[in-house]
């Protein structure tokens, strides 16, 4: 058993979580300007660090809240859990874009 | 042909554990490693969604007389009379007995307001567990920390029981309230029976 330390619950057992894939993947400003190449490389490719990757989880049987987590892919040690739009407290390869402020999914 | 009329619809009403109700009576355990099972029926259940700090989130608190729940584990308001439990950051269950005209009375204080006031009387049913083994049963099958340093009387977190997502009340030193979907009812409640199993019969050292 694994706990997993959600922003607004606390820790809880992994069961009750559900795996988001790469977090702060920002969607394309302009999506009709992409070509089908640049559309499934936004849709499809990730990246699959060795080391701290953050991700994305949802809260599913507890309170439904998607959040962000800095994992490492080696020892699946959460780091660290933060709230969509906080600033990162550690620091991974997938860092959110400086510019967070803007609308989409940089969040 | 006197046509017939249906003065009182309720008499129609079943709820989703009214046939097993000799069954939860019988699997009852008492003495000192007593537990005992019941259907609590026809509860009023209103999920409100409301952002803290809105216009909304104040209206609603003001016309049920009770702040809303501020954090997990939270729950505002009376087990018996209107109590209001925390299921997520903008996101609350009151639950009262029938008869209270809950849900009128927040849809005309949300108003337009952003925000949700919805009648979810019918999604969960409510059993309560009490007794000195109560505890024990649940920690068969609930991945949350029941101790009492970690789970206060009086508070409500969202978790699971076995494979069914409920919502689990303490509302007393050794009694909870388990609220799942009410499609699940009938296996959370032979799910408990089972685990109330071996508490009538003495223990084995």
């Amino acid at each position: 058993m694994m706990l997993i330390d959600c922003p607004w619950c606390g820790p809880r057992n992994e069961t009750e979580y559900g795996y988001g894939g790469e977090a702060h993947v920002a969607y394309p400003a302009d999506p009709s300007a992409l070509n089908d190449n640049e559309w499934a490389k936004f849709l499809f490719y990730r990246k699959n660090p060795k080391g701290l990757f953050a991700e994305r989880w949802v809260h599913a049987a507890g309170c439904r809240r998607w959040f962000n987590a800095v994992r490492d892919t080696v020892t699946y040690e959460f780091k660290a859990t933060y709230k969509p739009g906080e600033t990162q407290p550690i620091k991974t390869t997938n860092a959110p874009p400086t510019n967070a402020s803007a609308p989409g999914g940089t969040k | 042909m006197a046509e017939q009329v249906l003065n009182d619809i309720s008499t129609l009403r079943t709820s989703p554990l009214a046939h097993l109700q000799s069954a939860l009576e019988q699997g009852s355990v008492s003495g000192e490693r007593g537990v005992k099972v019941r259907e609590i029926a026809f509860t009023t259940q209103i999920g409100v969604r409301a952002e803290p700090g809105s216009a909304a989130h104040a209206a609603i608190a003001a016309e049920l007389g009770i702040a809303l729940p501020e954090g997990v584990g939270s729950v505002c308001g009376t087990t018996d009379g209107i109590a209001v439990l925390w299921l997520g950051p903008d996101e609350f269950l009151a639950v009262a007995p029938e008869g209270t005209e809950m849900a009128d009375r927040l849809v005309r204080a949300l108003g337009d307001e952003p925000g949700q006031v919805v009648d979810l009387s019918a999604n969960r049913s409510v059993i309560e567990l009490s007794g000195p083994s109560a505890r024990a049963v649940l920690e068969k099958g609930c991945p949350a920390d029941l101790h009492p340093r970690s789970l206060a009387t009086g508070s409500a977190i969202t978790t699971t029981l076995g494979p069914v997502p409920l919502l689990l009340w303490k509302t007393g030193e050794e009694t909870f309230r388990l609220l799942p979907r009410a499609s699940f009812a009938d296996y959370t409640a032979r799910w408990l029976l089972d685990g109330m199993l071996e508490f009538a019969s003495a223990p084995i050292d």
